[in-house]
Protein backbone atom coordinates (compact mmCIF):
# COMPACT_ATOMS: atom_id res chain seq x y z
CA UNK A 1 0.00 0.00 0.00
CA UNK A 2 1.50 3.35 -1.11
CA UNK A 3 -0.30 6.72 -0.48
CA UNK A 4 1.35 9.73 -2.49
CA UNK A 5 -0.70 13.16 -1.51
CA UNK A 6 0.47 16.67 -2.44
CA UNK A 7 -0.17 19.70 -0.41
CA UNK A 8 -0.47 23.17 -1.72
CA UNK A 9 -0.95 26.46 -0.46
CA UNK A 10 0.09 29.77 0.01
CA UNK A 11 3.24 30.70 1.93
CA UNK A 12 2.49 30.73 5.54
CA UNK A 13 -0.51 28.14 5.71
CA UNK A 14 1.80 25.64 7.08
CA UNK A 15 1.86 23.43 4.13
CA UNK A 16 5.56 22.67 4.25
CA UNK A 17 4.65 21.98 8.34
CA UNK A 18 1.87 19.69 7.71
CA UNK A 19 3.45 17.40 5.02
CA UNK A 20 6.36 17.03 7.83
CA UNK A 21 4.25 16.23 10.80
CA UNK A 22 2.36 13.52 7.97
CA UNK A 23 5.72 12.14 7.11
CA UNK A 24 7.06 11.95 11.14
CA UNK A 25 4.01 10.05 12.11
CA UNK A 26 4.52 7.98 9.47
CA UNK A 27 8.18 7.24 10.46
CA UNK A 28 7.17 6.80 13.63
CA UNK A 29 4.79 3.90 12.48
CA UNK A 30 7.53 2.10 11.00
CA UNK A 31 6.21 2.94 7.61
CA UNK A 32 8.44 3.79 4.37
CA UNK A 33 7.93 7.50 4.06
CA UNK A 34 9.48 10.52 2.03
CA UNK A 35 8.61 14.67 1.83
CA UNK A 36 9.54 16.25 -0.78
CA UNK A 37 9.05 20.13 -1.00
CA UNK A 38 8.69 22.58 -3.88
CA UNK A 39 12.41 24.70 -3.84
CA UNK A 40 13.75 27.56 -5.60
CA UNK A 41 12.09 29.73 -7.48
CA UNK A 42 8.92 30.43 -5.60
CA UNK A 43 7.01 33.87 -5.91
CA UNK A 44 5.75 35.71 -3.06
CA UNK A 45 2.12 35.23 -2.91
CA UNK A 46 2.30 31.79 -4.85
CA UNK A 47 1.46 28.61 -3.91
CA UNK A 48 3.88 26.52 -1.35
CA UNK A 49 3.64 22.63 -1.95
CA UNK A 50 5.23 19.47 -0.84
CA UNK A 51 5.26 16.21 -1.87
CA UNK A 52 4.08 13.13 1.13
CA UNK A 53 4.67 9.03 0.09
CA UNK A 54 4.06 6.70 2.59
CA UNK A 55 4.18 3.17 1.92
CA UNK A 56 4.94 -0.30 3.20
CA UNK A 57 7.80 -0.74 0.68
CA UNK A 58 10.89 1.23 -0.48
CA UNK A 59 9.93 4.68 -2.16
CA UNK A 60 11.25 5.26 -5.44
CA UNK A 61 10.86 9.07 -6.08
CA UNK A 62 9.91 11.38 -3.76
CA UNK A 63 8.44 13.37 -6.45
CA UNK A 64 4.82 12.71 -7.00
CA UNK A 65 3.43 12.90 -10.76
CA UNK A 66 -0.13 11.40 -9.94
CA UNK A 67 -1.02 11.84 -6.55
CA UNK A 68 -3.69 9.86 -4.51
CA UNK A 69 -4.38 12.76 -2.36
CA UNK A 70 -4.17 16.23 -3.31
CA UNK A 71 -4.54 18.92 -0.65
CA UNK A 72 -5.79 22.79 -1.14
CA UNK A 73 -5.66 25.12 1.34
CA UNK A 74 -6.32 27.68 -1.48
CA UNK A 75 -7.99 28.28 -4.85
CA UNK A 76 -4.78 28.65 -6.51
CA UNK A 77 -3.67 24.88 -5.10
CA UNK A 78 -6.96 23.64 -6.38
CA UNK A 79 -6.45 25.29 -9.56
CA UNK A 80 -3.16 24.03 -10.16
CA UNK A 81 -3.27 20.32 -8.82
CA UNK A 82 -6.90 19.54 -9.39
CA UNK A 83 -6.32 17.45 -12.89
CA UNK A 84 -2.95 15.69 -11.60
CA UNK A 85 -5.27 13.42 -8.82
CA UNK A 86 -5.88 9.74 -10.20
CA UNK A 87 -8.67 8.77 -11.37
CA UNK A 88 -10.47 7.68 -8.09
CA UNK A 89 -8.61 9.94 -5.53
CA UNK A 90 -9.39 12.33 -2.91
CA UNK A 91 -9.15 16.39 -3.58
CA UNK A 92 -9.29 18.23 0.36
CA UNK A 93 -10.74 21.24 -0.10
CA UNK A 94 -10.41 23.92 2.18
CA UNK A 95 -13.89 25.17 2.10
CA UNK A 96 -13.26 28.55 4.70
CA UNK A 97 -11.08 29.99 1.28
CA UNK A 98 -12.84 27.87 -1.65
CA UNK A 99 -15.60 28.14 -3.30
CA UNK A 100 -15.58 26.57 -6.16
CA UNK A 101 -16.56 22.63 -6.57
CA UNK A 102 -14.39 20.04 -7.64
CA UNK A 103 -15.27 19.71 -11.64
CA UNK A 104 -14.24 16.19 -11.56
CA UNK A 105 -16.56 13.63 -11.12
CA UNK A 106 -13.86 10.90 -11.22
CA UNK A 107 -12.56 11.73 -7.63
CA UNK A 108 -14.12 12.33 -4.34
CA UNK A 109 -14.07 15.56 -3.29
CA UNK A 110 -13.87 16.40 0.72
CA UNK A 111 -14.50 19.89 2.28
CA UNK A 112 -12.93 20.90 5.46
CA UNK A 113 -13.91 24.29 6.57
CA UNK A 114 -10.29 24.74 8.18
CA UNK A 115 -10.18 28.38 8.43
CA UNK A 116 -13.17 28.29 10.49
CA UNK A 117 -12.95 25.63 12.77
CA UNK A 118 -9.25 26.85 13.52
CA UNK A 119 -11.04 30.36 14.25
CA UNK A 120 -13.39 28.60 16.82
CA UNK A 121 -10.00 27.71 18.71
CA UNK A 122 -8.63 31.06 18.99
CA UNK A 123 -5.98 30.83 16.12
CA UNK A 124 -6.00 30.28 12.02
CA UNK A 125 -3.30 29.53 12.04
CA UNK A 126 -3.94 26.42 13.16
CA UNK A 127 -5.80 25.59 9.77
CA UNK A 128 -3.02 23.58 8.44
CA UNK A 129 -3.80 21.28 11.44
CA UNK A 130 -7.31 20.68 11.65
CA UNK A 131 -7.09 20.10 7.53
CA UNK A 132 -4.23 17.30 8.62
CA UNK A 133 -6.96 15.82 10.84
CA UNK A 134 -9.56 15.57 8.49
CA UNK A 135 -6.70 13.93 5.77
CA UNK A 136 -5.73 10.97 8.36
CA UNK A 137 -9.58 10.69 9.00
CA UNK A 138 -10.46 9.95 5.73
CA UNK A 139 -7.39 8.03 4.59
CA UNK A 140 -6.11 6.37 7.44
CA UNK A 141 -2.72 6.83 6.28
CA UNK A 142 -1.25 7.67 10.07
CA UNK A 143 -3.23 7.61 13.73
CA UNK A 144 -4.05 10.77 15.02
CA UNK A 145 -2.74 10.18 17.89
CA UNK A 146 0.95 9.35 16.37
CA UNK A 147 0.88 13.19 15.39
CA UNK A 148 -0.24 14.39 18.34
CA UNK A 149 3.22 12.97 19.85
CA UNK A 150 4.93 13.82 16.36
CA UNK A 151 4.21 17.36 16.95
CA UNK A 152 6.85 17.54 20.07
CA UNK A 153 9.70 16.57 17.47
CA UNK A 154 8.28 18.24 14.52
CA UNK A 155 7.46 22.00 15.93
CA UNK A 156 10.28 24.68 16.11
CA UNK A 157 10.95 26.23 19.59
CA UNK A 158 9.42 29.24 18.93
CA UNK A 159 5.62 27.49 17.76
CA UNK A 160 6.05 24.90 21.09
CA UNK A 161 3.96 27.15 22.75
CA UNK A 162 0.99 26.59 20.57
CA UNK A 163 1.34 22.54 21.00
CA UNK A 164 -1.73 21.97 22.46
CA UNK A 165 -4.10 23.89 20.11
CA UNK A 166 -2.12 22.27 17.04
CA UNK A 167 -3.66 18.86 18.80
CA UNK A 168 -6.80 20.68 19.00
CA UNK A 169 -6.86 21.53 16.17
CA UNK A 170 -5.87 18.08 14.56
CA UNK A 171 -8.63 16.51 16.54
CA UNK A 172 -11.94 19.11 15.60
CA UNK A 173 -10.66 18.54 11.79
CA UNK A 174 -11.04 14.60 12.59
CA UNK A 175 -13.90 15.10 13.74
CA UNK A 176 -14.96 17.36 11.00
CA UNK A 177 -14.69 14.68 8.65
CA UNK A 178 -16.63 11.42 8.33
CA UNK B 1 9.31 0.34 16.30
CA UNK B 2 13.09 1.90 16.43
CA UNK B 3 12.27 5.44 17.92
CA UNK B 4 15.94 6.72 17.52
CA UNK B 5 14.96 7.11 13.48
CA UNK B 6 14.58 11.09 12.81
CA UNK B 7 13.13 12.29 9.57
CA UNK B 8 16.06 14.32 8.15
CA UNK B 9 16.53 16.45 4.97
CA UNK B 10 19.70 15.16 2.61
CA UNK B 11 21.48 18.32 2.83
CA UNK B 12 20.98 18.51 6.21
CA UNK B 13 22.48 14.89 6.63
CA UNK B 14 25.67 15.72 5.35
CA UNK B 15 26.07 18.29 7.58
CA UNK B 16 25.39 16.42 10.95
CA UNK B 17 27.20 13.76 9.43
CA UNK B 18 30.53 15.89 8.61
CA UNK B 19 30.35 17.43 11.85
CA UNK B 20 29.96 13.42 13.61
CA UNK B 21 32.64 12.42 11.63
CA UNK B 22 35.09 15.29 13.06
CA UNK B 23 35.13 18.05 10.82
CA UNK B 24 36.62 20.87 11.96
CA UNK B 25 36.83 23.31 9.11
CA UNK B 26 33.54 24.41 6.58
CA UNK B 27 33.16 26.74 4.16
CA UNK B 28 31.21 27.43 1.39
CA UNK B 29 29.34 29.78 -0.65
CA UNK B 30 25.26 29.45 -1.36
CA UNK B 31 23.93 27.90 -4.03
CA UNK B 32 20.31 25.57 -4.83
CA UNK B 33 20.03 22.81 -4.19
CA UNK B 34 22.58 22.48 -1.18
CA UNK B 35 21.94 26.02 0.61
CA UNK B 36 20.29 23.62 3.82
CA UNK B 37 24.12 22.00 4.07
CA UNK B 38 25.65 25.83 4.53
CA UNK B 39 22.83 26.71 6.75
CA UNK B 40 22.85 23.89 8.97
CA UNK B 41 27.07 24.12 8.88
CA UNK B 42 26.51 27.73 9.71
CA UNK B 43 24.92 27.18 12.76
CA UNK B 44 25.65 24.27 14.53
CA UNK B 45 29.31 24.04 13.83
CA UNK B 46 30.24 27.25 15.86
CA UNK B 47 27.73 25.52 18.64
CA UNK B 48 30.46 22.19 18.43
CA UNK B 49 33.24 24.87 18.67
CA UNK B 50 34.10 24.07 14.97
CA UNK B 51 34.76 26.68 12.35
CA UNK B 52 32.60 27.78 9.69
CA UNK B 53 33.13 30.61 6.80
CA UNK B 54 30.79 31.83 4.59
CA UNK B 55 33.17 32.71 1.96
CA UNK B 56 33.13 35.46 -0.30
CA UNK B 57 32.94 33.38 -3.84
CA UNK B 58 33.35 29.40 -4.51
CA UNK B 59 37.24 29.92 -5.51
CA UNK B 60 38.19 31.75 -2.04
CA UNK B 61 36.04 28.55 -0.42
CA UNK B 62 38.10 25.95 -1.59
CA UNK B 63 41.23 27.80 -1.00
CA UNK B 64 40.32 27.78 2.53
CA UNK B 65 39.71 24.34 2.45
CA UNK B 66 43.21 23.78 1.22
CA UNK B 67 44.91 26.28 3.86
CA UNK B 68 42.89 23.95 6.61
CA UNK B 69 43.72 20.80 5.30
CA UNK B 70 47.66 21.73 5.09
CA UNK B 71 47.31 22.37 9.23
CA UNK B 72 45.75 18.83 9.27
CA UNK B 73 42.42 19.95 10.02
CA UNK B 74 39.45 18.08 8.85
CA UNK B 75 38.20 20.26 5.99
CA UNK B 76 34.52 20.25 3.89
CA UNK B 77 32.71 22.18 1.27
CA UNK B 78 30.17 21.96 -0.83
CA UNK B 79 28.32 23.43 -3.77
CA UNK B 80 25.94 22.57 -7.03
CA UNK B 81 27.63 21.88 -10.38
CA UNK B 82 28.20 26.08 -11.17
CA UNK B 83 30.21 26.52 -8.04
CA UNK B 84 31.68 22.41 -7.82
CA UNK B 85 33.17 23.95 -11.30
CA UNK B 86 34.84 26.77 -9.86
CA UNK B 87 36.27 25.06 -7.26
CA UNK B 88 37.90 22.71 -9.38
CA UNK B 89 41.14 24.38 -9.61
CA UNK B 90 41.69 24.20 -6.07
CA UNK B 91 40.61 20.34 -5.94
CA UNK B 92 43.37 19.76 -8.26
CA UNK B 93 46.11 22.01 -6.22
CA UNK B 94 44.75 19.91 -3.22
CA UNK B 95 45.39 16.42 -5.63
CA UNK B 96 48.73 17.69 -6.22
CA UNK B 97 49.69 18.43 -2.84
CA UNK B 98 47.90 15.65 -1.86
CA UNK B 99 45.95 17.17 0.79
CA UNK B 100 42.72 15.23 1.71
CA UNK B 101 39.19 17.03 1.76
CA UNK B 102 35.42 16.12 1.99
CA UNK B 103 33.03 17.92 -0.65
CA UNK B 104 29.34 17.95 -1.89
CA UNK B 105 28.04 18.18 -5.08
CA UNK B 106 24.64 18.47 -5.37
CA UNK B 107 24.22 18.29 -8.46
CA UNK B 108 21.86 20.35 -10.40
CA UNK B 109 20.60 21.01 -14.53
CA UNK B 110 23.40 22.25 -16.27
CA UNK B 111 25.30 23.37 -18.76
CA UNK B 112 25.83 26.54 -17.70
CA UNK B 113 23.83 27.62 -15.38
CA UNK B 114 20.67 24.87 -16.43
CA UNK B 115 18.28 25.09 -13.97
CA UNK B 116 17.68 23.52 -9.94
CA UNK B 117 15.90 20.27 -10.98
CA UNK B 118 18.22 17.16 -9.95
CA UNK B 119 20.38 15.93 -12.42
CA UNK B 120 23.28 13.83 -12.71
CA UNK B 121 24.90 15.41 -15.73
CA UNK B 122 28.60 16.31 -13.48
CA UNK B 123 29.31 12.72 -13.84
CA UNK B 124 32.10 13.21 -15.90
CA UNK B 125 33.09 16.42 -14.13
CA UNK B 126 33.07 14.40 -11.07
CA UNK B 127 35.18 11.02 -12.44
CA UNK B 128 37.40 12.63 -14.74
CA UNK B 129 38.95 14.56 -12.23
CA UNK B 130 37.27 17.91 -13.44
CA UNK B 131 40.27 20.10 -13.21
CA UNK B 132 43.46 20.67 -15.23
CA UNK B 133 46.58 17.50 -14.32
CA UNK B 134 47.01 14.22 -14.02
CA UNK B 135 44.37 13.45 -10.89
CA UNK B 136 41.76 11.81 -9.75
CA UNK B 137 39.38 12.00 -6.77
CA UNK B 138 37.20 9.11 -5.16
CA UNK B 139 33.33 9.85 -5.75
CA UNK B 140 30.85 8.50 -3.87
CA UNK B 141 27.10 7.90 -5.07
CA UNK B 142 24.47 7.94 -1.93
CA UNK B 143 20.94 7.10 -3.22
CA UNK B 144 18.97 7.59 0.24
CA UNK B 145 19.36 10.49 2.89
CA UNK B 146 20.62 7.60 5.53
CA UNK B 147 23.12 6.49 2.55
CA UNK B 148 24.31 10.58 2.12
CA UNK B 149 24.86 10.42 6.14
CA UNK B 150 26.62 6.83 6.41
CA UNK B 151 28.99 8.21 3.21
CA UNK B 152 29.55 11.31 4.58
CA UNK B 153 31.46 9.92 7.48
CA UNK B 154 33.28 7.37 5.33
CA UNK B 155 34.13 9.97 2.93
CA UNK B 156 36.19 12.09 5.44
CA UNK B 157 37.61 8.37 6.44
CA UNK B 158 39.09 7.66 2.96
CA UNK B 159 39.90 11.33 2.08
CA UNK B 160 42.55 10.71 5.03
CA UNK B 161 43.43 7.66 4.59
CA UNK B 162 44.61 8.47 0.72
CA UNK B 163 45.65 11.75 1.62
CA UNK B 164 43.29 12.86 -1.24
CA UNK B 165 39.85 15.06 -2.13
CA UNK B 166 37.10 12.94 -1.89
CA UNK B 167 33.15 13.62 -3.39
CA UNK B 168 29.46 12.94 -2.98
CA UNK B 169 27.60 13.41 -6.34
CA UNK B 170 24.02 14.09 -5.31
CA UNK B 171 21.45 15.51 -7.14
CA UNK B 172 18.69 17.89 -6.05
CA UNK B 173 16.23 15.03 -5.35
CA UNK B 174 18.39 13.63 -2.63
CA UNK B 175 19.45 17.06 -1.28
CA UNK B 176 16.42 18.15 -0.82
CA UNK B 177 13.94 15.08 0.62
CA UNK B 178 13.45 13.97 3.72
CA UNK B 179 13.73 10.50 4.94
CA UNK B 180 13.72 9.09 8.18
CA UNK B 181 17.29 7.84 9.19
CA UNK B 182 19.45 6.36 11.99
CA UNK B 183 22.20 8.97 13.24
CA UNK B 184 25.49 7.00 13.85
CA UNK B 185 27.27 7.91 16.64
CA UNK B 186 30.12 10.82 16.39
CA UNK B 187 33.46 9.54 16.12
CA UNK B 188 36.28 11.61 17.86
CA UNK B 189 38.59 13.09 15.56
CA UNK B 190 42.13 11.64 15.71
CA UNK B 191 44.70 13.49 12.86
CA UNK B 192 46.58 9.98 13.42
CA UNK B 193 49.36 10.82 11.26
CA UNK B 194 49.03 13.87 9.83
CA UNK B 195 51.37 15.75 11.89
CA UNK B 196 54.17 14.10 9.79
CA UNK B 197 53.31 16.32 7.11
CA UNK B 198 51.28 19.68 8.12
CA UNK B 199 51.68 22.73 8.64
CA UNK B 200 52.07 24.54 12.30
CA UNK B 201 53.64 23.56 15.51
CA UNK B 202 57.05 23.76 13.93
CA UNK B 203 59.13 24.27 16.20
CA UNK B 204 61.75 22.18 17.11
CA UNK B 205 61.24 19.91 14.03
CA UNK B 206 62.04 20.09 10.38
CA UNK B 207 60.66 22.27 8.27
CA UNK B 208 57.37 20.95 5.94
CA UNK B 209 56.40 22.03 2.68
CA UNK B 210 52.70 21.52 1.24
CA UNK B 211 53.15 22.20 -2.47
CA UNK B 212 51.71 21.41 -5.89
CA UNK B 213 54.70 23.08 -7.56
CA UNK B 214 57.30 20.80 -8.89
CA UNK B 215 59.24 22.71 -11.20
CA UNK B 216 63.01 20.84 -11.12
CA UNK B 217 63.16 18.76 -14.29
CA UNK B 218 61.85 14.79 -13.78
CA UNK B 219 60.29 15.51 -10.10
CA UNK B 220 56.52 16.35 -11.27
CA UNK B 221 56.91 12.95 -13.35
CA UNK B 222 58.20 11.06 -10.51
CA UNK B 223 55.53 12.34 -8.26
CA UNK B 224 52.65 12.16 -10.75
CA UNK B 225 53.97 8.21 -10.69
CA UNK B 226 53.85 8.38 -6.82
CA UNK B 227 49.90 9.80 -7.01
CA UNK B 228 49.09 6.92 -9.68
CA UNK B 229 50.36 4.28 -7.63
CA UNK B 230 47.75 5.27 -5.24
CA UNK B 231 45.07 5.58 -7.28
CA UNK B 232 45.90 1.84 -8.19
CA UNK B 233 46.11 0.95 -5.03
CA UNK B 234 42.04 3.29 -4.66
CA UNK B 235 41.02 1.31 -8.10
CA UNK B 236 41.92 -2.11 -6.49
CA UNK B 237 40.55 -1.29 -3.22
CA UNK B 238 37.44 0.95 -2.80
CA UNK B 239 35.04 -0.44 -5.47
CA UNK B 240 31.61 -0.41 -3.73
CA UNK B 241 28.25 -1.70 -5.38
CA UNK B 242 25.05 -3.29 -3.99
CA UNK B 243 23.56 -6.13 -5.89
CA UNK B 244 19.73 -6.72 -6.22
CA UNK B 245 18.20 -9.53 -8.52
CA UNK B 246 20.84 -9.87 -10.89
CA UNK B 247 21.73 -13.17 -10.54
CA UNK B 248 18.63 -15.15 -13.01
CA UNK B 249 18.32 -11.50 -14.60
CA UNK B 250 17.76 -11.30 -18.30
CA UNK B 251 18.82 -7.69 -18.02
CA UNK B 252 21.17 -5.68 -15.24
CA UNK B 253 20.69 -2.32 -14.69
CA UNK B 254 23.65 -0.58 -13.80
CA UNK B 255 22.49 3.12 -12.24
CA UNK B 256 23.24 5.03 -9.33
CA UNK B 257 21.91 7.75 -7.04
CA UNK B 258 18.31 8.46 -7.31
CA UNK B 259 18.25 6.91 -10.47
CA UNK B 260 18.72 3.79 -9.12
CA UNK B 261 16.25 4.56 -6.11
CA UNK B 262 13.76 4.16 -9.14
CA UNK B 263 15.45 1.61 -11.14
CA UNK B 264 14.98 -0.11 -8.29
CA UNK B 265 11.64 -0.34 -7.84
CA UNK B 266 11.67 -1.23 -11.46
CA UNK B 267 13.29 -4.64 -10.81
CA UNK B 268 10.48 -4.88 -8.07
CA UNK B 269 7.37 -3.98 -9.81
CA UNK B 270 9.01 -5.92 -13.30
CA UNK B 271 9.21 -9.25 -10.97
CA UNK B 272 5.92 -9.53 -8.82
CA UNK B 273 4.24 -8.60 -11.99
CA UNK B 274 6.22 -11.51 -14.08
CA UNK B 275 6.97 -9.06 -17.42
CA UNK B 276 10.96 -9.59 -17.32
CA UNK B 277 13.56 -10.59 -14.68
CA UNK B 278 15.63 -7.29 -13.75
CA UNK B 279 18.44 -7.30 -11.62
CA UNK B 280 20.39 -4.43 -10.37
CA UNK B 281 24.19 -3.35 -9.92
CA UNK B 282 23.52 0.49 -7.60
CA UNK B 283 26.82 1.89 -8.08
CA UNK B 284 28.50 3.35 -4.86
CA UNK B 285 31.19 4.49 -6.28
CA UNK B 286 31.93 6.04 -9.48
CA UNK B 287 35.60 6.51 -9.05
CA UNK B 288 36.81 3.74 -8.62
CA UNK B 289 34.10 2.69 -11.32
CA UNK B 290 32.69 -1.08 -9.89
CA UNK B 291 34.63 -2.36 -13.12
CA UNK B 292 34.93 -5.61 -11.84
CA UNK B 293 31.90 -6.80 -10.71
CA UNK B 294 30.42 -5.65 -14.08
CA UNK B 295 33.17 -7.64 -15.99
CA UNK B 296 32.34 -10.63 -13.78
CA UNK B 297 28.35 -10.33 -14.95
CA UNK B 298 29.62 -9.42 -18.54
CA UNK B 299 32.28 -12.81 -18.74
CA UNK B 300 28.45 -14.81 -18.45
CA UNK B 301 26.92 -12.80 -20.57
CA UNK B 302 24.74 -10.67 -18.77
CA UNK B 303 22.93 -7.91 -20.89
CA UNK B 304 23.21 -4.57 -19.33
CA UNK B 305 20.71 -1.40 -19.39
CA UNK B 306 22.51 1.62 -18.19
CA UNK B 307 19.83 4.01 -16.38
CA UNK B 308 21.17 8.03 -15.65
CA UNK B 309 20.10 11.02 -15.73
CA UNK B 310 22.85 12.72 -17.67
CA UNK B 311 23.13 12.00 -21.76
CA UNK B 312 25.36 8.75 -21.73
CA UNK B 313 28.06 9.34 -19.34
CA UNK B 314 28.39 7.01 -17.08
CA UNK B 315 27.23 4.75 -19.68
CA UNK B 316 30.81 5.13 -21.19
CA UNK B 317 32.15 3.57 -18.20
CA UNK B 318 29.82 0.34 -18.62
CA UNK B 319 31.20 0.16 -21.41
CA UNK B 320 34.75 0.13 -20.94
CA UNK B 321 33.77 -1.85 -18.42
CA UNK B 322 32.34 -5.23 -20.23
CA UNK B 323 35.06 -3.93 -23.29
CA UNK B 324 32.89 -5.81 -25.96
CA UNK B 325 32.26 -8.86 -24.24
CA UNK B 326 28.27 -8.38 -24.58
CA UNK B 327 26.36 -5.26 -25.00
CA UNK B 328 25.30 -2.41 -23.21
CA UNK B 329 21.79 -0.49 -23.75
CA UNK B 330 21.45 3.37 -22.16
CA UNK B 331 18.05 4.54 -20.63
CA UNK B 332 19.29 8.58 -20.34
CA UNK B 333 17.20 11.75 -19.35
CA UNK B 334 18.66 15.39 -18.70
CA UNK B 335 18.28 18.70 -18.06
CA UNK B 336 16.21 17.81 -14.93
CA UNK B 337 14.36 14.66 -16.46
CA UNK B 338 13.82 11.94 -14.19
CA UNK B 339 13.39 7.83 -15.56
CA UNK B 340 9.94 6.49 -14.53
CA UNK B 341 9.40 2.78 -13.47
CA UNK B 342 7.29 1.93 -16.33
CA UNK B 343 10.13 3.58 -18.83
CA UNK B 344 13.02 1.08 -17.81
CA UNK B 345 10.44 -1.36 -17.99
CA UNK B 346 9.42 -1.14 -20.99
CA UNK B 347 13.13 -0.02 -22.28
CA UNK B 348 14.23 -3.40 -20.78
CA UNK B 349 11.76 -5.33 -22.49
CA UNK B 350 13.20 -3.63 -25.91
CA UNK B 351 16.39 -4.92 -24.88
CA UNK B 352 15.12 -8.23 -24.41
CA UNK B 353 13.73 -8.56 -27.69
CA UNK B 354 16.66 -6.69 -29.45
CA UNK B 355 20.14 -8.72 -30.72
CA UNK B 356 22.00 -5.46 -29.93
CA UNK B 357 22.25 -2.65 -27.83
CA UNK B 358 18.90 0.04 -27.47
CA UNK B 359 19.31 4.02 -26.50
CA UNK B 360 16.24 5.96 -25.48
CA UNK B 361 16.66 9.30 -25.16
CA UNK B 362 13.75 12.38 -24.37
CA UNK B 363 12.79 14.26 -27.32
CA UNK B 364 14.65 17.14 -28.26
CA UNK B 365 13.85 20.78 -28.79
CA UNK B 366 13.17 21.74 -33.03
Amino acid sequence: MTTKTIMAGFGGQGVVLMGTLLAHGAMVEGKHTTFFPSYGAEMRGGTANCSVVVSDREIASPIVNQPDCVVAMNIASLNKFESRVRPGGIIFVNSSLIDRRVERDDVTEIRVPANEVAESLGDVRAANMVMLGGIVKKTGVVNLETLGESLEKVLSERAMGLIDLDRQALKRGFEEVA
Amino acid sequence: MPEDRVLMKGNEAIGEAAIRAGCTFYAGYPITPQNELTEYMSYHMPKAGRAFVQAESEVAAINMVYGAAATGARAMTSSSGPGISLKQEGVSYMCGAELPCFYANIVRGGPGLGNIAPAQSDYFQATRGGGHGDYRVIVLAPSTVQELFDITMLGFELADKYRNPAMILGDGILGQMREPIVLREPVEYDPGTKGAWSLGNSAGREKHMITSVRLAPGTLEKHNMKLFRKYKEIAEKEQRYELTAVDDAEVIIIAYGTSARVAKSAVAAARESGDIRLGIIRLITLWPYPADIIREYADKGARFLVVEMSLGQMYEDALLSVAGKTDVSLLAHTGGGLPAEEEIIETAKKVRASDGPVEVFPEAAE
